[in-house]
C-alpha cells in the first residue's frame, strides 16, 4: 500500500483540477495579450480564474492578487521590496518576522539584515506560537514590516495574525502573512482582519505545482521584481500562466467548497490517528489540537531519529516528512522542535504526518501498524534504550558537536 | 553549479547497496551483558559516544580476552540515521577478531570503504561522511577505556578534516607549497572540507578547534610578514652589493636612501641636502654632501644631523660609508 502524508509539503493535484488546465496547453496556446482570437480564446479562463481566486480570500476587486511563480517567490518579494522602499531610502530600518518563518522569509531577512536592516526574529512559546505581545515589545517608530505566517508548516499551529494585524495597524506598520499552509485548512478571508500582504500556493491545495499568489492591499507600496511586458498591471511582468492561472482558480474554489469536511472529518480523522499513535510509550507532540491546523501531526518517538524512522516508513510505501537532522541536506536540527525549546534529546526525533481530503481511513490504519512496527524495530537498535553494565556512566548526554 | 547541483536529489539515492542492507538488517546489532563477557572469560567494555541532542550517538560493546587483548565479540546500538546505524554496524564487525590495538587503527575511512558497493563509488553522500567519525570516535574510546588511558592519547597528530582525515600538518605543508588562498583549492588538493562541512568555518554541524579558514588566514599572515622579511633580505643584498656597485648604482642606491629616510627630516627644519660625489678612500666610501636651505648655517650640520645621516647610510647601505659635507 502507498500512503502519502505529506500534505504540508505539496498535495496530488485535484483530477478536475487537472481536467480543466488541460486545454490551455495543446488547444488554447495563445499568448493573452496579442491581438488575435488564439489570444482571445484564453480570456474566459483567466478572467474566471482570478474571480475564483479573489473569491477565495474575500479580497475585495480594487486590492491586487498577483499570480508568480510560487510562494517563496511573493515572500521574497515582499521584504526586497520594503526594502527598497523603506530601508534603502532611510524611511525606516527594521523589520519583524518569527523565527519559525519558512526559509523564504528568514533567508531573505537575513539577506536583508547584510544589507543594512535591522531585523528582529520573534520567538514562540512552548506551544510553537507566537505571542502577539511580542510584536507589540518590539515596536519601533523605524519599524517597516511585520511579517507572521498564518500557519506553521511543521507544527500546524495557526498564528494570532489577527492580533498582530491590530497591533500593526495601530503603530501604522505593514503586515504580511505567509498564509500558505492555511488556505483551505481554516477560513482565510482578507476583509476579516488588518492584513497589507497575504501570500499562497496553488500546489499546496490540490493544484499545480509553478503557481503562487500574492494578496496586495489597495493602496500599499510593491515595487515590481520583474520589469517587462507591464503583464499583471505592471506589478510582474512576463507572460502570463494561463493554465497556472485557471489550475490555481479551480483547485481555490475545490479547497473552498472542501474547507468544512477538513475541518470536521479530516480533523476527527487525524486526532484518532494522533490518539493511536499517543499511545505509543515515549512519545510526545507539541502544540495542542484545537490551536492546529486541522491535517497536521508533529510527533516525536523518543530513542528514534527521524531520518531512521523515515527510512521504515518509505520501506512500506509511507510518504512523511521531517525537518530533523540527519534528513535535511544542512544536518540542522528539526528548528521549530529547538524554537519551542523541546527537550535537547528530542530534537532530532519528531515526524510530521500531514494528511488531505484524499486520506482514507483504511491508509491511517495500515500506516499505524508501520509506525508501531517501526517503534519496536528501531528502539531496538537505538542507544537510547540500550542495556549497560551496573555502575556504567553513560556518556550518551554529554555534546560532542 | 552545473546540472546535477541544479536537479538536487534525495540522499538516499546515494546510499550503497551495502549501507542500505546493513540499515535494513544491522548484523552485529545488539548487546554483550556482564554475564555474557564473564562466560568467554572476557572483560566487558561499554564505550558510548555522541548524544542525541546531537542527532547522533553509539554505544558499543567489546568483549575482550585480557591475556590476548583480542576482541572476541563486537556489538552496537545507534540512535541516528541509515547511515549512523550502518557505519556503527560496519565498524564492529571490523572490530571482532582484532587486538585492541590493532582496532584502534581502524579509521573512519576504512568503515566507508568497506561500505561501498565497488571500489570506485562512494558509500554514502559527502554530507553523511561525519556519520562514520563517530563509528571511529567510539573504537577510541574502547580502547582507552580498556587500556585506562585518555582517548587523545592514540591521536598522534591533530585532524583538522574528520571526515577525510586530513591532519593539521598536512594542510599547512599543502597550502604553503601550492600558495593555496581558497577552501574550494584545499578541498580539491586534500579532499578536507569535502564532507560534512563543519571544518570549513565555523557554524557548521560540528564545532571545531581550528577551521581551514584560520589556516588559510595564517598563512596570509605569513606570506605578508614573509614579504617584510623578503624586502630586508633584498636590502641586504644591495648593502652588500655597494661595493660591487658602479659610481652610477652608487649614487642612485645613496639618493633612495636619502630620499627615503633623510631628507624629510630636513626638510622639516627647513633645510636640504645634495650629493656632490662618491669616492672611493682606501677602505672607506667617502660621500660627498652639500647642505642646503636652513642646513648650510645650522651647527648641528656638521654633529648631530651628519651622524645622523652617515649612521642611516651605513645601516642601508655599507658600514665603511663616511659623510663629508661641503
Amino acid at each position: 500500500m502507498n500512503v502519502y502524508l505529506d500534505n504540508n509539503a505539496t498535495t496530488i493535484v485535484d483530477p478536475q483540477v487537472f481536467a480543466e488546465m488541460e486545454p490551455y496547453f495543446v488547444q488554447k496556446y495563445g499568448n493573452p495579450n496579442s491581438l488575435h482570437a488564439f489570444a482571445s480564446d484564453t480570456h474566459p479562463g483567466i478572467k474566471a480564474g482570478m474571480e475564483k481566486i479573489y473569491a477565495g480570500i474575500h479580497a475585495p476587486r480594487e486590492d491586487s492578487v498577483i499570480i508568480t511563480s510560487c510562494a517563496t517567490e511573493s515572500n521574497n518579494w515582499v521584504l526586497k521590496s520594503i526594502y527598497f522602499e523603506y530601508i534603502l531610502t532611510g524611511k525606516k530600518n527594521h523589520i519583524m518576522v518569527s523565527e519559525v518563518e519558512h526559509p523564504s522569509i528568514i533567508a531573505t531577512a537575513k539577506f536583508l539584515e547584510g544589507m543594512g536592516c535591522n531585523v528582529t526574529y520573534l520567538p514562540i512559546n512552548n506551544e510553537g506560537i507566537i505571542d502577539p505581545q511580542s510584536v507589540r515589545d518590539n515596536m519601533t517608530d523605524k519599524t517597516a514590516l511585520v511579517s507572521v505566517m498564518w500557519a506553521n508548516n511543521e507544527t500546524g499551529a495557526i498564528f494570532p495574525v489577527e492580533e498582530i494585524g491590530d497591533i500593526c495597524e495601530e503603530h501604522g506598520v505593514l503586515f504580511h502573512t505567509d498564509a500558505v499552509q492555511a488556505i483551505g485548512k481554516t477560513p482565510v478571508d482578507v476583509q476579516s482582519l488588518n492584513v497589507d500582504y497575504l501570500t499562497f500556493s496553488a500546489h499546496k491545495f490540490h493544484g499545480p505545482k509553478g503557481v503562487g499568489a500574492l494578496y496586495v492591499k489597495k493602496g500599499k507600496e510593491l515595487i515590481p521584481l520583474l520589469h517587462g511586458g507591464s503583464q499583471m498591471g505592471g506589478y510582474r511582468s512576463g507572460t502570463l500562466n494561463v493554465a497556472g492561472i485557471v489550475g490555481m482558480g479551480k483547485a481555490m474554489e475545490a479547497a473552498i467548497d472542501a474547507l468544512d469536511f477538513e475541518m470536521t472529518e479530516i480533523r476527527e480523522m487525524r486526532d484518532d490517528f494522533e490518539d493511536e499513535l499517543l499511545k505509543i510509550e515515549d512519545t510526545f507532540v507539541v502544540t495542542p489540537r484545537n490551536k492546529r491546523t486541522p491535517n497536521t501531526i508533529l510527533i516525536s518517538f523518543r530513542g528514534i531519529e527521524g531520518e531512521s524512522m523515515l527510512w521504515d516508513l518509505n520501506r512500506a510505501g509511507i510518504g512523511a516528512s521531517t525537518g530533523s537532522a540527519c534528513a535535511s541536506e544542512d544536518l540542522e536540527a528539526n528548528s521549530v522542535m529547538e524554537a519551542i525549546g523541546a527537550a535537547e534529546d528530542l530534537a532530532h526525533t519528531a515526524i510530521r504526518f500531514s494528511l488531505s481530503r484524499y486520506t482514507t481511513e483504511e491508509e491511517l490504519e495500515y500506516t499505524l501498524k508501520v509506525v508501531k512496527a517501526a517503534v519496536i524495530r528501531l528502539r531496538g537498535i537505538s542507544s537510547s534504550y540500550a542495556y549497560a553494565p551496573e555502575g556504567h556512566e553513560s556518556g550518551l548526554d554529554s555534546h560532542h558537536h | 553549479m552545473g546540472i546535477d547541483s541544479l536537479i538536487g536529489g534525495t540522499i538516499w539515492d546515494e546510499y550503497s547497496n551495502k549501507v542500505t542492507d546493513l540499515m535494513n538488517n544491522p548484523q552485529n546489532m545488539g548487546e554483550i551483558t556482564e554475564e555474557e563477557a564473564k562466560e568467554m572469560g572476557a572483560k566487558l567494555i561499554v564505550a558510548d559516544f555522541g548524544a542525541e541532542s546531537c542527532g547522533d550517538a553509539v554505544r558499543l560493546y567489546w568483549a575482550v580476552d585480557p591475556n590476548t587483548d583480542k576482541i572476541l565479540s563486537s556489538k552496537f546500538k545507534s540512535f541516528g540515521c541509515g547511515t549512523a546505524i550502518a557505519s556503527s554496524d560496519t565498524m564492529a564487525e571490523l572490530c571482532k577478531d582484532k587486538t585492541v590495538d590493532e582496532a584502534v587503527k581502524i579509521t573512519n575511512i576504512d568503515v566507508e570503504l568497506a561500505m561501498r558497493d565497488d571500489a570506485d563509488t562512494p558509500a554514502v553522500p559527502p554530507q553523511k561522511m561525519h556519520c562514520s567519525v563517530m563509528a571511529y570516535d567510539v573504537i577510541k574510546k574502547a580502547a582507552a577505556q580498556y587500556k585506562g588511558v585518555d582517548m587523545e592519547s592514540f591521536e598522534e597528530e591533530v585532524i583538522v578534516c574528520e571526515c577525510a582525515r586530513v591532519t593539521l600538518s598536512t594542510l599547512q605543508e599543502v597550502i604553503r607549497l601550492n600558495d593555496l588562498t581558497t577552501v574550494e583549492q584545499i578541498t580539491d588538493y586534500t579532499k578536507a572540507g569535502a564532507f560534512c562541512k563543519s571544518c570549513i568555518r565555523p557554524g557548521g554541524h560540528e564545532e571545531k578547534d581550528i577551521y581551514l579558514v584560520d589556516l588559510l588566514e595564517e598563512y596570509e599572515k605569513e606570506k605578508l610578514a614573509g614579504k617584510a622579511t623578503l624586502g630586508a633580505a633584498a636590502a641586504g643584498a644591495d648593502s652588500v652589493g655597494f661595493a660591487q656597485m658602479t659610481i652610477v648604482q652608487r649614487i642612485k642606491a645613496v639618493d633612495k636612501v636619502v630620499d627615503e629616510n633623510i631628507r624629510q627630516m630636513l626638510i622639516m627644519d627647513g633645510g636640504d641636502m645634495e650629493i656632490l660625489d662618491i669616492k672611493e678612500n682606501g677602505a672607506n666610501f667617502d660621500i660627498y654632501i652639500r647642505y642646503l636651505g636652513a642646513c648650510s648655517g645650522c651647527a648641528s650640520s656638521s654633529t648631530g644631523t651628519l651622524f645622523a645621516i652617515e649612521n642611516i647610510l651605513k645601516e642601508k647601505l655599507d658600514d665603511n660609508i663616511r659623510v663629508l659635507p661641503i
